[in-house]
């Protein structure tokens, strides 16, 4: 009895591992590179938000200084 | 928030730092090899932090409600009110980037599930929150009701996204016993990377908040000289 319980765990444990193998990721994407292209788009457009925020930032500092004037 | 925490620069850079942080692991970093989920598991740093950060500004403006009631003073409102718009902004996120995983995920942009007629319902009852606002002219009538009915939307929408959908069955993780992602929710890669998104995204709606607040304290300045 313990011995088939044994072999059974055994089984179910390699058979989980075996499934989780089989998960399709983008794993060609990666390989190939492609995935960076991906990433310095969403660099970029994250870049320009960030500059943008800045921007405002600063003009809003700005108008404040002149209100105090 | 005091005008010098609101003018230095420490907070933003790290939320701009934390956001490339973000992106960098969302696209590139170790995720767990899930059916279904696949890749879309990554939208855990997109989507659900997007609620996070809402959560955040509607605690923000429930709190600076409560300061107005004890202190009677309308920047508190002002802070109140701007914390409700940029929360609805991320809350609108939120439900559009939902959807967008959802119709991959579950097969439907709209699924009847708690979570979601929840979020619908909490976001129906703080658009009525700007109605209200709208319909007073008086200032200080208005930012009394309105703080007074910010605490009330609070406690339904902790009702609403909180709490009911942990009762009944949902297709969310961690609702209703619903095991389906256990596994991400112990995955400490994922941690690592979702909590200083949370971050992020939380402080980038704070700073677009205080922004607001600013501008419209100009206004104001503006219309009394």
């Amino acid at each position: 009895m313990k011995k088939n319980l044994t072999l059974l765990s055994i089984v179910m444990i390699s058979r989980s591992t075996a499934f989780a193998q089989e998960v399709e990721m983008a794993d060609t994407m990666r390989s190939e590179g492609k995935i960076y292209v991906v990433v310095a788009v969403a660099f970029l457009s994250l870049a320009i938000l960030s500059f943008y925020m800045i921007r405002i930032e600063r003009k809003v500092t700005k108008l404040e200084k002149e209100m105090k004037k | 928030m005091k005008s010098n925490m609101a003018r230095s620069w420490w907070w933003k850079i790290t939320a701009l730092a934390l956001l490339f942080f973000t992106y960098y692991e969302g696209f590139l970093g170790e995720i767990p090899r899930m059916p279904i989920l696949n890749e879309t598991i990554r939208n855990l740093y997109f989507h659900v932090t997007m609620w996070m950060a809402m959560l955040v500004l509607m605690i923000c403006n429930a709190f600076y409600g409560i300061l107005y009631l004890n202190k009677s003073d309308l920047y508190f409102d002002l802070v109140a009110d701007e914390s409700a718009r940029i929360a609805m902004v991320f809350g609108i996120a939120g439900l559009l980037t939902g959807m967008v995983w959802a119709n991959y995920t579950w097969g439907a942009p709209w699924v009847n599930d708690p979570q979601l007629n929840g979020t619908a319902a909490s976001l129906l009852i703080y658009a009525a929150y700007f109605i209200l606002r709208n319909a007073i002219p008086d200032d200080s009538k208005r930012a009394r009701l309105s703080a007074v009915y910010g605490i009330f939307a609070f406690v339904m929408m902790i009702v609403f996204i909180m709490v009911l959908p942990k009762m009944t069955d949902s297709l969310h993780p961690g609702k209703g016993g619903n095991p389906g992602f256990n596994k991400y929710d112990l995955d400490a890669n994922m941690r690592m990377v979702f909590y200083p998104a949370v971050i992020a995204w939380t402080l980038l709606g704070v700073w677009m908040m205080s922004l607001r607040v600013r501008i419209r304290k100009i206004e104001w300045k503006n219309e009394d000289q």
